[in-house]
């Protein structure tokens, strides 16, 4: 009774084109909004925010950005590291060599560099497809990993090799930088998620992500209907890449303040990866939930042994957490393959016919 | 002109002068390229039978080095430990095809790709939980010295790594081409369907490619472990293996030795000549980008099966 679409009746184009078509979704969506905004600052403290949910909003960008690509246009990407290491260089020398500019620019900017540079290695997928598309794309990782380490201009010549987010006020408050409060940042990466969540949203429905979409089903078919691949697929890598771009400035200004390459290497591509999957490829809220689970669970297991009173040495502890990692991994895909966002679907569909079972 | 110079002059100039040099470094990247051959030999085994993009193969070979220094280092005498060895890695070829292979049949490789690299994190966490996370020291005799021929310098364990190779490609080329599961393998690996109407076991021919991959990595691990030690780092070659597996095409086993001597060969001349022009450490990138290359001109690797589309 609570959740159906029965007696809501679309009497105008802009009502039947809504991006939540259903009363229900609307209140949900704005409650969430609600309790991120207000409620989650005034009660989460310090380690919360700072440990579990910052780096959950910023990956969860960066596995919006993989899904676009892998789920929407099946271009199957390992680069997304090295994407967001771009992001996060780009980022540090403009705002170091422009410390007045105001750093949602940088980070857009920060964006725009990773899309240029993910247009660059987007090009063999006009030739090549699926695991040779693969490997290909981590031509990318360890190419710009490596350029990032040898070249020293980019870490501005500091002998450490890394690099650190200078504070930086946006509205005449701290924003990054060792000063910055955790609630702040928290609100700060929050906005980033929700704003680009909205506009990838748009994107899947509007014609761009239509053809991303029929490219992704047969592109031999889409290329017969009239869609051209090149501009096609080159503007997938280019906007997934700019979503990775300002996800890796967010990861260096608002979440870790101070990193090296290290930050960036194969197994955050993996991640990414594991996110798209489990939240459910080709889905938006899927990314979104794919990175709650994947950044929790290493958490929730570091932290299981102690809730039920056992202690064990701490390298046995990391064994077992990666045994458990994995076999939760391969439990889920098998239990379902479709990810996150179809036991939603799923969900919703009983709801729908709630109390009666068909 | 400096630019010009350290591109397309100096490296030309310095192998002319060197000729000998240069067959060492040709010869010590194609006994590399043997290394890369073994682990890729595994990925297109398994990848042929079943169709699964097999990450965890990296993690086979560390995982086969482990159980078997573990052993030796507990005082297990190696004619006991090596049989022990090949038992556990068939009895975890049974497992993963029981437990993983079998509930996701039919489901997209995409994830079967992740159910894989979900393997990798567990067999990381069992064989470090087994046999400890330290690095160990693998030795079984094989020496390692280097010697003169020709005027060149060679290294007598790279040689005997590059027999051993030699030697299991024949092996799997015999198992392949003369025996009645080497017929039902690629039978399989030809046509699921057609194959299992004639009355091949889907299941029994997964669990053997899955054995015979795992000893695949088992010689692999032997190899590596006793020139670089047994350690995490080992599981990473798998990652080396990727371009050579793209470059010779995934589904040809020649094509995995083709791939990994262009490779060895390709990335010790890049090293060594072309080095300094980046700054060196190119060795890291340079196997990914001669893939690519060679993926721009052949999209489905030097010896790939050729997809034909049809709408």
């Amino acid at each position: 009774m609570l959740y159906r679409e029965t007696g809501q009746f679309k009497t105008s184009y802009r009502r039947d084109q809504a991006i939540f078509p259903i009363v229900q979704d609307r209140w949900c969506v704005a409650l969430v909004l609600v309790a991120a905004y207000g409620i989650v600052p005034a009660l989460a403290n310090e380690y919360w925010l700072q440990a579990v949910l910052i780096p959950f909003l910023v990956y969860a960008l960066a596995a919006i950005g993989l899904n676009l690509l892998t789920g929407y246009t099946g271009q199957l990407s390992l680069g997304t590291g090295g994407f967001m290491a771009v992001g996060a260089y780009a980022a540090y020398k403009l705002t170091t060599a422009a410390p007045d500019l105001n750093i949602v620019i940088v980070f857009l900017f920060a964006g725009l560099m990773a899309a240029a540079v993910g247009l660059v290695f987007g090009l063999p997928s006009l030739r090549i497809k699926g695991l040779y598309l693969a490997v290909a794309t981590l031509a990318a990782q360890f190419f710009l990993i490596w350029l990032f380490n040898r070249v020293a201009w980019f870490y501005n010549y500091n002998p450490s090799g890394t690099i650190t987010a200078p504070p930086r006020t946006l509205l005449g408050i701290m924003v990054t930088g060792p000063e910055a409060t955790a609630v702040v940042r928290y609100l700060m990466v929050l906005s980033f998620v929700v704003v680009f969540a909205l506009i990838a949203k748009n994107l899947v429905r509007s014609e761009i992500g239509r053809t991303w979409m029929a490219i992704r089903d047969m592109d031999v078919a889409a290329e017969i209907i009239g869609i051209r691949p090149l501009t096609t697929k080159l503007s997938a890598f280019a906007v997934s890449s700019f979503y990775c771009g300002v996800a890796g400035a967010l990861m260096l200004f608002i979440y870790l303040g101070s990193v090296e390459t290290l930050a960036f290497d194969i197994t955050v591509s993996f991640e990414v990866l594991f996110m798209v999957i489990i939240g459910g490829l080709g889905s938006i809220l899927g990314s979104i939930v794919g990175a709650a689970f994947i950044t929790i669970l290493p958490i929730f297991l570091t932290n299981a042994p102690h809730l039920v009173g056992l202690e064990m040495p701490v390298d046995l502890a990391k064994e077992l957490e990666a045994i458990v990692f994995g076999g939760f991994i391969i439990a889920f895909l098998i239990l379902e393959p479709s990810g996150l966002a179809r036991l939603w679907q799923i969900g919703k569909e009983k709801l729908r016919r709630w109390p009666f079972p068909y | 002109m400096g630019f010009f110079d350290t591109w397309f002059i100096t490296p030309f100039s310095e192998i002319l002068t060197a000729p000998i040099f240069f067959f060492e470094v040709v010869l010590g990247g194609l006994m590399a390229g043997v290394m890369y051959s073994m682990v890729a030999l595994g990925f297109v085994l398994i990848f042929k039978a079943s169709g699964v993009f097999n990450f965890s193969q990296g993690i086979m070979v560390l995982f086969a080095a482990l159980t078997l220094v573990g052993q030796l280092e507990r005082g297990v005498p190696l004619w006991a430990a090596l049989p022990i060895t090949i038992a556990v890695m068939v009895a975890l070829a049974y497992g993963i095809e029981r437990l993983v292979l079998r509930p996701l049949v039919n489901q997209e490789p995409l994830t079967l790709l992740m159910a894989t690299i979900g393997l990798t994190f567990f067999l990381e966490g069992l064989g470090e939980f087994m046999w400890g996370s330290n690095v160990k020291r693998l030795d079984l005799g094989i020496p390692d010295d280097s010697f003169e021929f020709a005027g060149m310098l060679l290294n007598s364990f790279e040689l005997f790594a590059a027999l051993t190779a030699a030697v299991l490609v024949a092996l799997l080329a015999v198992l392949s081409q003369k025996t009645a599961i080497g017929r039902a393998l690629r039978a399989v690996a030809d046509d699921h369907q057609a194959a299992t109407a004639v009355g091949i076991p889907l299941q029994t021919i997964w669990v053997t490619v899955w054995s015979v991959a795992g000893l695949v990595a088992l010689v692999a691990g032997i190899m590596w472990g006793s020139k670089s030690g047994v350690q995490f780092s080992l599981s990473l070659i798998a990652l080396k293996a990727l371009p050579v597996l793209i470059l010779g095409g995934i589904t040809s086993i020649p094509g995995a030795i083709v791939g990994g001597l262009i490779i060895g060969v390709g990335e010790k001349i890049g090293e060594v000549y072309w080095g300094p022009a980046f700054g060196g450490a190119i060795e890291n990138w340079f196997a990914y980008v001669l893939a690519m290359v060679v993926l721009f001109f052949r999209p489905h690797g030097l010896f790939g099966e050729e997809i034909i589309e049809r709408v």
